[in-house]
């Protein structure tokens, strides 16, 4: 139990996507001039990552790893070079499949994330998630923590990001560096801060 | 020429990076050593060239509904190709690399310039347009690139420019950039200069303040 806990704080904060690793800036700079879009693309986020990395696990570990086809009398196949199609597949029919429940039976809030998630089919961030759980060889409830924490992490980041960026709306920046130019050296202080987690000893 | 400038203006006047905010992610996490970086930039140029030319080919047999499926499926069916080419003969490299090969299926830069341009246009000026932003890309990677393991290792793609003390020499590296924020200061930088040299680019800006009503009595 205590690793799983250390396994989600150190994806949320340790190994957070946008600010140490680099994943998912795409969004997070364009989408966080407003703490409420903010809001959404981070829940977006977390649904996300917490359905995909799981299910890409079970389909790695029993169609494309190395002898998962072993019962068969395929030993030697490996299809692991096929993984990043099948992740990128499973990715796009998850964000689908969770746009038609929350239309079905959350409208409201559909109405206000909706635009958020088909953006999320080509997300850096959802991606890496699944190919780093398969490189790290985790297990079924790993990869679930691994998901929501990063998940967590993201949404974490640009809520943070965003708030700051509302404040910076009224300051008056040097023309070059309104905009993208601040927003890149506020998440660089951003990750400097973050950098210190590394620090924390985890179990 | 026509032709000419669209190869051209994606490089300075139209840079993917740090006009188009697209394909950041792998552009920041790849560049501690120059070599990581240009590996990087020609992977994706060759990706994005290749599949400019394949989604222009077929551009008019291409229903608009399952258009998005189809281009990230080239485009990841290209990764993989290079993913295992990689592997194969430059296996070092590869592995520094780990995902962010793989991630280039879902740069922004790719699927940008294959959904706004490859998808109008003919197969060679797709090409051109592809070979253009992937340049551009190059560049930024280069020169976040060339800084970094500059003053971070005292190296320019191994070999030594600065001697570091370690070795004898007077060069204290600056362990900073070797670390994650100074991909984004140096960007944030270079971001700045090129508006300030190119006032053009320059963001109109949400809020301003207001002129001052009794200025000159």
């Amino acid at each position: 139990m205590t690793d799983l806990a250390g396994l989600f704080i150190r994806s949320a904060f340790v190994e957070n996507m946008p600010l140490t690793l680099f994943l998912g800036l795409c969004t997070f700079l364009a989408l966080s001039r407003r703490p409420g879009t903010a809001v959404g693309l981070g829940v977006a986020v977390i649904v996300v990552m917490g359905v995909t990395v799981p299910v890409n696990h079970l389909l790695y570990q029993f169609v494309l790893a190395p002898g998962a086809w072993t019962w068969a009398g395929l030993p030697d196949l490996d299809l692991s070079y096929l993984r990043l199609l099948t992740f990128i597949g499973v990715i796009a029919a998850a964000v689908q499949l969770v746009e038609m429940v929350m239309d079905r039976y959350l409208p409201a809030l559909f109405n206000t994330f909706g635009v958020f998630l088909s953006l999320l089919a080509v997300h850096c961030a959802i991606l890496g998630g699944s190919l780093f759980m398969a490189d790290r060889r985790y297990d079924l409830a790993e990869s679930t923590v691994f998901g929501l924490g990063s998940g967590t992490g993201f949404a974490l980041a640009v809520i943070m990001l965003s708030a700051i960026r509302r404040r910076l709306a009224y300051a008056d920046l040097p023309g070059g560096l309104q905009g993208l130019g601040i927003a890149f050296i506020i998440t660089g202080m951003m990750s400097l801060g973050f950098s210190t987690f590394a620090q924390v000893a985890l179990p | 020429m026509a032709g000419w400038t669209t190869v051209t203006d994606p490089i300075l006047r139209q840079n993917p990076v740090t006009l188009q905010i697209l394909g950041i992610c792998s552009a920041l996490a790849v560049t501690t050593t120059l070599a990581a970086a240009l590996t990087m930039g020609a992977a994706l140029t060759l990706v994005v060239v290749t599949a400019g030319a394949i989604i222009s080919m077929i551009r008019a047999h291409l229903p608009s509904s399952i258009r998005l499926i189809v281009q990230i499926i080239i485009v990841a069916s290209l990764v993989i190709v290079i993913d295992q080419f990689l592997q194969a003969f430059f296996y070092e490299m590869s592995q520094r690399l780990s995902v962010f090969v793989s991630l280039i299926a879902t740069n922004c830069v790719v699927l940008g310039r294959t959904e706004s341009f490859a998808l109008h246009n003919r197969p060679l000026p797709a090409m051109a347009d592809g070979l253009g932003n992937g340049l551009g890309y190059s560049l930024v990677l280069a020169i976040v690139g060339s800084v970094r393991e500059l003053f971070g290792q005292g190296t320019l793609l191994g070999y030594a420019i600065l001697p570091t003390v370690e070795q004898g020499g007077w060069y204290e590296p600056l362990s900073l950039m070797l670390l994650a924020p100074s991909a984004f200061f140096l960007l944030g930088g270079l971001v700045w200069a090129i508006r300030s040299w190119r006032r053009e680019q320059i963001e109109t800006p949400e809020y301003s303040l207001a002129p001052t009503r009794d200025a000159g009595t």
